[in-house]
């Protein structure tokens, strides 16, 4: 990295950062109007529940500046180009076992998630990979529901064997 | 009693076949979710944590024990035999022991570390158990302004002073305690920023934020990096027996990298792995064929393995004695003791000594169990290895959601994961550490009641944080060790200091 291409980009203010200050901003805004209803509750030492999230909001605002300060100063590392499609299987996978988690039991729910994520690192065969989730998320199943006594919820191929 | 007899009573109480089982289950399972490539020590108890819901706390503390120092062990063969720097704790031994293995010495290369990690455990853990009565003795005229500042201490080494960032340190540092304060107020019941939600009434769950963080962040990151060409393990030819030679070369490495490495870690600069990054340069200096180094030289894995595992140790100073996590592993070591009720700190050592005693003499039987059981299967572990990436990362999501599910079987529990592990993809592709969030989930309420404690005792008056010496002390040493990192990084000095970040223990 030569400094004098670096001058150039540097003057575009780095938008990400940007947003993690908004975000920072946003999460202290939350902690002041949600604590705001506690004050008065300090007793005589005026130090109670609202004291500490208080400060960490006070804290937040400040990092918050900081941020804004380093991301129009270019001070944040250079960023690797992220493939998005990946991230979109693995959390369609993770959204998928939440959502069937109940209705189908563990072992579905979980074999589903197990073919999406292998789809996101390239074994795109969901016909094979799935039903060879659900298998071995049922051998899992059985042995720590079974032997562990984990509470992990039952679904119709669960119940085949308990 | 004496330490050496409350020792000897933990001994019993260890080698009783049930819990030697345990220890066992803990080490082999330990061992071979930690030789997994990605997964470091932290992850691996957090993945682990639900595998002891169901037992007595003896037991899963025992197997918990035996979890730990058996991921310490995975990471290692980890990083001789396949090069990724990814877990901060064995980067140096990747740098000479890769090379090692690239140049066939692959045995001597684990044997060296394994029987290193064995040298340095044992030592340390015996270190533990004879200083820990002196530190819970100091800890009993600790008040609550002196906690508070301990805490604060922790905070700032675990956050800012080392990485590549203070801002950012800090920055996930207080993400972490933003999250902490969430649930139910412990010293007034009241609500805060629970939104009416029944499920945040309890406050986060550290190991759901942790399995959250490390286990799906980071495979989304891998995930999203695309293919980048696979990555080779190196076969271990020859025997896995180390010469003569060898010996006379690993010892006083051992030695002088466990002496580097405990007393770092029993600091609250804890988990940073500076211990392995000092064993190194000096066993370079001091080393008698110093053009061996960069090309695989025996003391460099003999060195810092042996500072690595000591350290480990020596976190556990600060956990069992005072109650307090300085790296994540430790933090999730905390919610372990936490799920059954026990908060470790001075007063655990008087109302429940064979636990304590129990879970530091399991630490030495576990030591010994993996020196025994890690050489002769180090081609099973070779295998794990190999695992293709698509089903490694399935079998990790698989896991971390089953323990997340076997806690708490809702819904919601499960949208939270995702949620945190979807931020812990943000941060690391923006470059925000990981380990200071975890932290300050854990340690944040604790640094709370302290604070309010000392603010009540004091009746508002915040200089009473100062007056007593100690604090007083703690607190300078934590401003020494947030403003020269700054200072260094804005003078372009900053490289030491980001490589001995502790991404992750």
């Amino acid at each position: 990295m030569s400094p004098d291409r670096n001058k150039t980009e540097q003057r575009r203010p780095d938008w990400a950062a940007l947003a993690v200050a908004v975000v920072l901003a946003a999460i202290a805004a939350v902690i002041f109007i949600d604590v705001s209803r506690l004050k008065g509750t300090g007793g005589y030492s005026q130090v109670g529940p609202a004291t500490v999230p208080d400060w960490i909001g006070f804290a937040l605002i400040g990092l918050a500046i900081w941020t804004v300060i380093e991301a129009f100063r270019g001070d944040f590392p250079t960023r690797d180009k992220q493939e998005i499609g990946p991230v979109v299987w693995i959390v369609a996978g993770l959204v998928a076992q939440m959502l069937l988690l109940r209705v189908a039991g563990f072992s579905i729910a979980t074999g589903i998630l197990f073919g999406l994520t292998a789809a996101g690192f390239g074994k795109r065969k969901l016909w094979i990979t799935i039903p060879l989730g659900i298998v071995v998320c049922l051998f899992i199943w059985l042995i720590f529901a079974g032997l562990l006594q984990l509470a992990l919820p039952a679904g119709p191929l669960e119940r085949l064997f308990w | 009693m004496s330490t050496f007899e409350f020792l000897l009573q933990g001994l019993a109480s260890a080698a009783q076949p049930i819990n030697l089982l345990y220890a066992l289950i803990g080490v082999t399972l330990g061992t071979a979710v930690g030789v997994l490539p990605g997964i470091g020590p932290a992850l691996t108890v957090a993945l682990l944590l639900p595998v002891t819901y169901r037992l007595d706390p003896t037991g899963s503390l025992i197997m918990f024990a035996g979890i730990y120092y058996g991921g310490m062990y995975g990471g290692s063969t980890t990083s001789i035999l396949l090069n990724t720097p990814g877990e901060s704790a064995s980067i140096v031994t990747a740098l000479e022991g890769n090379k090692m293995a690239r140049a066939g010495r692959g045995g001597p290369a684990l044997a060296t570390s394994a029987i290193g990690s064995f040298v340095a455990g044992l030592i340390a853990t015996l270190a533990l158990a004879f200083i820990a009565p002196y530190i819970v003795k100091l800890a009993l005229v600790f008040g609550p302004r002196e906690y508070f500042a301990l805490m604060v201490l922790a905070f700032v080494t675990v956050s800012s002073a080392f990485g590549d960032s203070t801002l950012r340190g800090l920055t996930s540092l207080f993400i972490g305690l933003a999250f902490s304060v969430v649930g139910i107020d412990q010293l007034t019941g009241q609500n805060r920023l629970s939104f009416g939600i029944p499920d945040l009434l309890d406050g986060i769950e550290v190991t759901t934020m942790a399995v959250a963080m490390f286990a799906i962040g980071e495979t989304l990151f891998i995930a999203a990096q695309g293919n980048k060409g696979p990555e080779t393990v190196e076969a271990v030819k020859g025997s896995v027996w180390m010469s003569a030679q060898d010996w006379a070369r690993s010892w006083k490495a051992w030695l002088r990298g466990t002496a580097i490495g405990f007393p770092i870690g029993a600091m609250p600069a804890g988990g940073a792995e500076i211990g392995t990054f000092l064993s190194y340069a000096t066993e370079k200096r001091l080393s008698k064929h110093p053009e061996e180094f960069g090309n695989g030289a025996i003391e460099g894995v003999a060195g810092p393995e042996a500072a690595n595992n000591a350290s480990a140790a020596g976190t556990l100073v600060p956990l069992l004695t005072l109650g307090l996590p300085t790296s994540a592993t430790a933090a999730i070591m905390l919610a372990g003791f936490q799920q059954y009720g026990l908060q470790p700190g001075p007063l655990l050592f008087v109302t429940n000594p064979q636990l304590v005693w129990g879970l530091i003499a399991s630490l030495l039987i576990a030591n010994l169990m993996l020196l025994v059981l890690n050489l002769p299967l180090v081609g099973l572990w070779v295998k794990l290895l190999t695992i293709p990436k698509p089903w490694l990362y399935a079998g990790i999501l698989l896991f971390a959601t089953l323990g997340t599910i076997g806690a708490n079987p809702s819904v919601f529990e499960l949208g939270m994961l995702l949620t945190f592990g979807f931020l812990g993809y943000v941060m690391r592709v923006l470059g925000y550490p990981i380990a200071p969030v975890v932290v300050g989930l854990i340690l944040g309420p604790l640094a709370e009641q302290q604070l309010r404690r000392a603010l009540a005792i004091s009746q508002g008056d915040v200089t009473t944080l100062v007056q007593s010496p100690i604090a007083a002390v703690l607190l300078i040493l934590a401003a020494l060790a947030f403003i020269i990192p700054l200072i260094l990084r804005i003078r372009g000095r900053g490289e030491v200091l980001s490589q001995m970040a502790a991404s992750e223990d």
